[in-house]
């Protein structure tokens, strides 16, 4: 009991340390050009100890880097009015600003009450307004919150500021490395480690309910595949047979895992039943099969297969049956993921020396290749569909890039320290 | 566990400030993960294969020989048995013409040495899907250990494990690097 309340302790600290604790900064490279104003008016503050979180800094940010909008600098504001009586809409049509916000954090015996208001500046009109209770420890999730609701008004698309991210880290010491499994928000705070290793972790795989998540541990010496609840920590050992346990991969339902085993011999797919524990081999191959990944209605499975030679991308039913192939440009087709509304799918792509993200549109079959790294990998989709998150490098530096679907809105998250690799965005 | 409960609800009450007067929109987020725990507490250390900023093919984190605790002619180098590392080519799982040899050593000094036992560790350099890599280590160390079996090495003393592309032995990002990444390692585990 001791070990967890010491990881408590941590985590309680760095809930409550302020905004400049950045674990992760986002430099957006390529943007949009329709990008939309915005000006996100610093929130007025009233309460005696301070407010440990800048919420409009963070809602200003998250808007400025989905690329969907351009957010005002604080300088080159007019005035900065906290409640509707003081805003004079004139000031802000004249910069050009479609959209203003502004809202109040007042403190009220530890909690916080945030509220804001979210005006169309030509018509002079509210289009939204809220208020909403905080703890401290929860103002940065609010503010993300006010994000998303900002977004889908004004986008149409949902919000994915309040999701979260998981990813692998590893680092050096000497010649001990360490592989740890962490979990931040999506702008890289409050980043947790749920699991840590001095061997591999590998493969973060969310559960669709985003409680839990499945991941390949060789802390045995040996490959293992384990689902952890992230709230108590708790976690099971659901495939440890000899040789390959990897690519976790949950259907959409929650109920099965899809994975990879060599126990028969060559790597293949099997589904694991979650609730019976019965398991199903899927593929029968003498070649290599792995990396499954779930159409989102369930019914298909994408897999990764060298049995032509060289790896590429096969498609079959979640019950078995017949495979096909499915991509035939490029000599490398790997790690597929399928887009939430399952017209889509991103996979690395090799071609010549160059592993890059494409993405096929499956009713076409037409691939295009929306990365321009050497070395990218291991792509996840937002879960709004608009965004592909994945792994790069330049020179020794690993880092989290994430690309809009047609390639031409590029972020690039970068990491304090570490190597870091296997995004995953939370459902 | 109860402390990690207690910090966890976390509930939004949002209510509109004006337009629709007390209608109340409930945005409530749940899950807890700020609290997770960590649930390994992991203290393995002897790694054997974390070699990193050394040149020359044969040398590791143990020195030259990593197996020269079995016998002296494990770091004999004009004994083929001193060389424990073999490399493949690029997304490649056939040993090459060199190598044979050198499989050929150990499988001898195992028929004659029943209750040694080996682990193959198989590697890919980080170029790839890592899971693949995965897959293809193990296709490395498995065409060794299939090599071996067939000059009478039982099976019992010969294990295979694939770290594909997550234990690297040498830590650049170049061609150099990558060529001394995709290798099996014989691991002899002693008596």
């Amino acid at each position: 009991m001791s070990f967890f309340r010491k990881i408590l302790l941590i985590g309680l600290v760095s809930f409550y340390v302020p905004s400049s604790y950045a674990e992760m900064t986002i430099e957006i490279t390529e943007g949009i050009e329709s990008a939309l104003p915005i000006s996100v008016v610093p929130f007025g503050m009233q309460g005696a100890s301070g407010v440990p979180v800048d919420v409009s800094f963070v809602v200003d940010a998250d808007l400025g880097r989905s690329g969907y909008f351009k957010t005002l600098d604080k300088q080159s504001m007019p005035a900065k009015p906290s409640t509707a009586e003081a805003v004079q809409f004139k000031d802000w049509q004249a910069l050009g600003q479609n959209y203003l916000v502004i809202g109040q954090v007042i403190e009220d015996h530890g909690q916080y009450n945030v509220q804001f208001q979210l005006f169309d500046v030509y018509k002079g009109e509210q289009l939204m307004g809220y208020r909403m209770t905080s703890s401290a420890a929860e103002l940065r999730r609010t503010a993300h919150h006010i994000s998303d609701l900002i977004f889908e008004k004004l986008t149409g698309k949902k919000g994915v500021f309040s999701g979260r991210i998981a990813y692998i880290t590893s680092s050096r010491q000497g010649k001990q490395s360490t592989s740890k499994l962490q979990v931040s928000d999506a702008d890289g705070f409050n980043a947790q480690t749920i699991a840590s290793s001095v061997e591999p972790l590998m493969s973060p795989a969310w559960s669709p309910d985003g409680r839990k998540i499945a991941y390949v541990s060789f802390e045995k010496k040996s490959a293992a595949i384990y689902i952890q609840t992230l709230a108590t920590g708790e976690r099971a050992r659901v495939a440890e047979f000899p040789g390959i346990n990897g690519a976790p991969s949950w259907s959409p339902d929650g109920a099965k895992l899809a994975l990879t085993l060599s126990k028969d011999g060559s790597p293949d797919i099997y589904i694991l039943n979650l609730v019976t524990r019965s398991l199903t081999k899927l593929t029968k191959s003498f070649a290599i099969d792995t990396e499954p990944t779930w159409s989102p209605d369930g019914s298909h499975i994408v897999f990764t297969s060298d049995r032509g030679g060289k790896p590429q991308l096969y498609i079959m039913s979640s019950q078995g049956g017949e495979e096909k192939r499915l991509t035939f440009s490029g000599n490398y087709n790997a790690r597929a993921s399928f887009s939430p509304d399952g017209k889509s799918i991103a996979m690395v792509h090799g071609n010549g020396s160059d592993y890059r993200i494409a993405v096929m549109d499956m009713a076409t079959k037409s691939v295009n290749v929306i990365t321009d790294g050497r070395s990218d990998e291991s792509p996840s989709f937002a879960p709004n569909g608009s965004m592909i998150l994945y792994a790069s490098r330049k020179g020794s530096a690993g880092y989290l890039s994430a690309v809009s679907l047609d390639g031409k809105m590029q972020q690039k998250l970068v990491f304090d320290s570490s190597e870091i690799r296997e995004p995953a965005w939370s459902p | 566990m109860k402390l990690n409960k207690t910090v966890l609800a976390l509930a939004i009450s949002a209510v509109i400030l004006s337009g629709c007067s007390e209608d109340e929109k409930d945005a409530s987020l749940t899950d807890g993960t700020q609290n997770a725990a960590s649930g390994i507490n992991d203290a393995s250390t002897s790694g054997l294969n974390n070699g990193s900023g050394l040149s020359g093919s044969e040398m590791n984190a143990s020195g030259m020989y990593p197996n020269a605790g079995i016998g002296p002619e494990f770091s004999d180098p004009n004994n083929p048995l001193s060389k424990s590392t073999i490399y493949f080519m690029l997304d490649s799982s056939q040993v090459q013409d060199d190598f044979v040899p050198v499989i050929a050593a150990h499988a001898q000094y195992l028929v004659a040495h029943p209750g040694q036992r080996v682990v193959m560790e198989g590697h890919g350099d980080e170029r790839g899907s890592r899971e693949y890599n995965i897959a293809l280590g193990e296709q490395r160390a498995k065409s060794i250990a299939s090599m071996m079996k067939v000059q009478g090495v039982a099976d019992g003393q010969l294990e295979v494990v694939s770290y594909g592309e997550e234990k690297p032995a040498s830590l650049g990002h170049d061609e150099a690097s990558w060529e001394l990444n995709r290798r099996v390692e014989l691991v002899y585990q002693g008596k």
